[in-house]
């Protein structure tokens, strides 16, 4: 564990859909500015964790949540708490892009024109911002207007993380952001979580064990709803305490 | 921020509303009905034929609308069936399915479908002028049939197509005939093939344009397929047109055992499709 | 045996495609058919004075169509603008903000009131339009009014396609993603926002192909309309007077048709400018779905 303050802190988070106990007594905390990796088997619970960081859980039908998620001290289930403004700290990729039906440039821009009344100089300056900081200004700085579907889908997948900076989060949220897309693409995704962990901390749902390892600083170990192991990335990978973790990284080889 | 939050209330309001007045107008026309033909509703009415003064305000029943609309709803549909299921069957198996053709056949179909019955009776009194026909059963059950034609191979379409290409592949694959394969099919489907013929019928029923010039008019129960056959929305719309109230009240009741009859095949073909969901493969 | 088998699936698939054929060509000839029967008015007059005389005396051979196509128009029109706004709410909020019970429980409904025929809503139209119009709603706007008017046409021809547009709708919606909502509610959007800006614009395609399939459904009705329309060939003017859609006038007037010379010609006339108006729009909202796809898809 470090010593600096956890950016979210989850305390006794409980997940139920349906009958199903999905999250069983999480409570973990994850590190500012750091990358922090979730990994485990299918189906053990990963992605809903993520999504719990969010609240966009909440639209999953038949779902109950309980316990606590801390961001920078405030809890976000509390009932008086404002959702817009949590999702809003947080920038979601999810495993295939989706951009939205609107132009690249209003791609961009349509997180800031929601949260407030930019003006079109302003606007301009962020969006060539964000996209150069995704490297795809070079790519698209001719055909702003163009539809965003019409771009690859390694190059949505870019202009999707270009949208989700454009608000100003704390945090990324990645949920196995990189799965759908080539080697290439994915190298230079896993690139600039990198990069971006000196503004933002990072966590990434992932079941590839070598990413992991190229990217984060810490691993989380989810197995059927627990957590059963916790750590820096070395540690875990070449350590790991507990058994359910050696099996599951025994394949592992640096 | 509150700008955005009145925003949102304010149209979440307005949709429950609007949900509240698309479903709340289905109780409010089936309440209608009910409340002003139950008083008129006898066992005479489904019982009997219009007896001498009918129109005036005597004896008799509607029996002869109901049994024509059933003729005339059951020959369309047995009609319709022979010709609708070789069409699906022909576009989904004998075409490959990504085919320009086959988009252009059910491109057809939904053309053919959006043509008023209005037409299709029109169009059935030309071919029975053509044939020398008179106003009939069989003049009726054909301009049905041709109305019906479409809602069928639409329906058996959208049902056939649900069917993962995997299983008429596994089927062809163990060297079965595109016809072997086709019956495989069918059976997986059985219970939308029902829902097809649910909704065709009750289509059939119902419908007054298609039979207006067609089908001709009788108080009597039709014999023969040359008769004229009366039909239960002709029987309302002209017991409706009388300046004697009683008669208007049966029509008020005869609208009542059209509106019962069509109920009940629409939740059978309702229940039919949950079914169907629940079982398919895939 | 094998012989046999082969056989029979060469014979049946010529029958099927015979099948095909056949149900196919039925547009064809119906136009072919219905353009022949009318060919009895058309030697007398052009499409056009057919189209915009307003002079309908049938004993003296005079057709003008005009009224006729103004009172489909108004009704059409009315109905339209009642329930594209109602079920474009309706079908948004059962996809995105209705709890799935409450979904199950209302849909149903929907769905019967589709399956109710149309002389059903016509005597429904008698019963409680006719004197709601002429009791309640006319008298704050004119001076008399029987109730039967485009009004009640359009009101009953509305309800008639709730369920059309709601389904299509309700279908479209379920296409798309819950992950393209997801990625703007991330953003911190309301639902409502992302409603306004995202869903609606990803079902725009499909909202335009149902208003124009209602828009075609709308004109054909017969029945319904022509209970509560009134049925005088003159041009409405406001939504209280009468009118005389196309359809009702070929209802009405069937009986008369081998009387009056030229009659039955003109009713085939009527018929042929329905289908053709119809059949056009059922083209036009196939392209338009198919150009908006190519579009979006990119």
């Amino acid at each position: 564990m470090t010593n600096t303050t956890p950016h979210i802190s989850v305390q006794d988070l409980n997940v139920h859909i349906g009958n199903q106990h999905i999250l069983k007594n999480i409570s973990i905390d994850i590190p500012n500015k750091k990358v922090t990796s979730i990994i485990g088997p299918s189906g053990c619970g990963k992605t809903t964790l993520l999504k719990s960081f969010n609240r966009l859980l909440d639209n999953t039908a038949d779902v109950k949540i309980t316990g606590k998620v801390l961001v920078d001290g405030e809890d976000i289930y509390d009932p008086n708490a404002e959702i817009t403004h949590i999702r809003k700290k947080m920038g979601l990729l999810s495993q295939r892009p989706y951009p939205l039906p609107m132009s690249i440039y209003d791609n961009v821009a349509y997180g800031p024109r929601i949260h407030g009344n930019p003006k079109k100089k302003d606007l301009d300056i962020l969006v060539e911002q964000q996209l150069r900081a995704t490297g795809l200004w070079g790519e698209v700085k001719d055909r702003l207007n163009a539809s965003a579907t019409r771009l690859s889908i390694g190059q949505q997948q870019r202009l999707c993380l270009a949208r989700g900076l454009a608000v100003n989060p704390e945090i990324i949220l990645g949920d196995e952001s990189t799965s759908a897309l080539d080697p290439v693409s994915t190298n230079i995704i896993e690139n600039l979580f990198i990069e971006l962990k000196e503004k933002y901390s990072i966590v990434l749902v992932t079941h590839i064990l070598r990413q992991a390892a190229r990217v984060s600083d810490y691993i989380i170990f989810v197995y059927m709803g627990e957590i059963i192991e916790y750590g820096p990335t070395k540690e875990l990978l070449h350590n790991p305490k507990e058994k359910l973790t050696q099996e599951y990284v025994k394949g592992y080889i640096v | 921020m509150i700008k955005r939050k009145i925003e949102e209330y304010f149209f979440k309001t307005l949709m429950i509303l609007a949900t509240i007045i698309v479903v709340g107008s289905f109780f409010l026309i089936v309440g209608t009905i009910f409340s002003k033909g139950l008083p008129y509703m006898t066992l005479d009415m489904v019982t009997k034929v219009p007896g001498g003064g009918f129109y005036i305000g005597k004896e008799g029943g509607v029996l002869n609308a109901i049994i024509g609309s059933l003729y005339i709803a059951g020959g369309a549909t047995v009609l319709g069936l022979i010709i609708s299921i070789p069409v699906a069957i022909y576009i989904n198996m004998y075409l490959n399915n990504k085919n320009f053709i086959s988009n252009l056949l059910r491109t057809v179909f939904d053309v053919l479908f959006g043509i008023p019955s209005i037409v299709y009776g029109a169009f059935g009194f030309l071919i029975m002028v053509y044939f020398g026909l008179r106003a009939s059963l069989l003049g009726g059950t054909i301009a049905v049939t041709l109305l019906i034609i479409p809602v069928l191979v639409r329906t058996l379409d959208e049902v056939i197509r649900t069917v993962p290409g995997e299983l008429r592949d596994a089927a062809l694959s163990l060297g079965a005939t595109r016809w072997e394969a086709a019956k495989v099919v069918l059976r997986q489907i059985r219970p939308g093939i029902y829902t097809a013929i649910l909704l065709a019928f009750g289509r059939g029923i119902g419908d007054v344009a298609s039979v207006l010039f067609t089908a001709g008019f009788s108080d009597n129960i039709p014999t023969s397929l040359h008769e004229p056959a009366a039909t239960l929305p002709l029987a309302i719309f002209f017991q409706l047109g009388s300046p004697i109230a009683e008669v208007q009240g049966r029509a008020y009741a005869s609208a009542l055992i059209l509106t019962i009859v069509v109920l009940i095949i629409t939740l059978l073909s309702e229940l039919l499709i949950k079914k169907f969901s629940k079982h398919k493969i895939g | 045996m094998q012989k046999i088998r082969l056989l029979t699936d060469k014979i049946l698939s010529k029958l099927m495609l015979f099948f095909t054929i056949a149900s196919v060509s039925i547009v064809i000839i119906i136009g072919v058919g219905l353009y022949y029967r009318s060919r009895g008015v058309l030697d007398h007059a052009s499409w056009w004075q057919l189209l915009s005389s307003s002079v309908w005396k049938p004993m003296k051979g005079l057709f003008g169509f005009y009224p006729f196509i103004m009172g489909t128009l108004w009704v059409t029109g009315i109905a339209i603008i009642i329930a594209l706004p109602l079920c474009l709410l309706t079908a948004f909020y059962l996809s995105e903000y209705a709890h799935t019970r409450i979904k199950k429980i209302l849909i149903p409904f929907v769905n019967l009131l589709s399956g109710i025929p149309p002389v059903i809503f016509g005597v429904w139209g008698v019963l409680f339009i006719i004197p709601l119009i002429q009791d309640h709603i006319a008298p704050h706007f004119v001076d008399f009014s029987t109730g039967y008017s485009v009004l009640a046409g359009g009101i009953v021809l509305a309800i008639m396609i709730f369920p059309l547009i709601v389904s299509i709708v309700s279908e479209v919606l379920r296409t798309i993603p819950q992950e393209l909502k997801d990625a703007s509610l991330a953003l911190g959007a309301t639902r409502w926002e992302t409603i306004k800006k995202v869903t609606f614009r990803k079902a725009l395609p499909g909202i335009i192909a149902a208003t124009v399939l209602a828009i075609s459904r709308a004109f054909g009705e017969t029945i319904a309309v022509l209970m509560v329309c009134g049925n005088n060939a003159v041009v409405p003017h406001s939504v209280f007077d009468t009118g005389y859609p196309l359809p009702a006038l070929i209802a009405n007037n069937y009986g008369d048709m081998m009387s009056i010379p030229l009659y039955d010609s003109a009713l085939m006339f009527a018929a042929l400018l329905l289908f053709i108006i119809i059949l056009l729009f059922n083209i036009i909202s196939r392209l338009i779905l198919a150009r908006l796809e190519r579009n979006l898809v990119g």
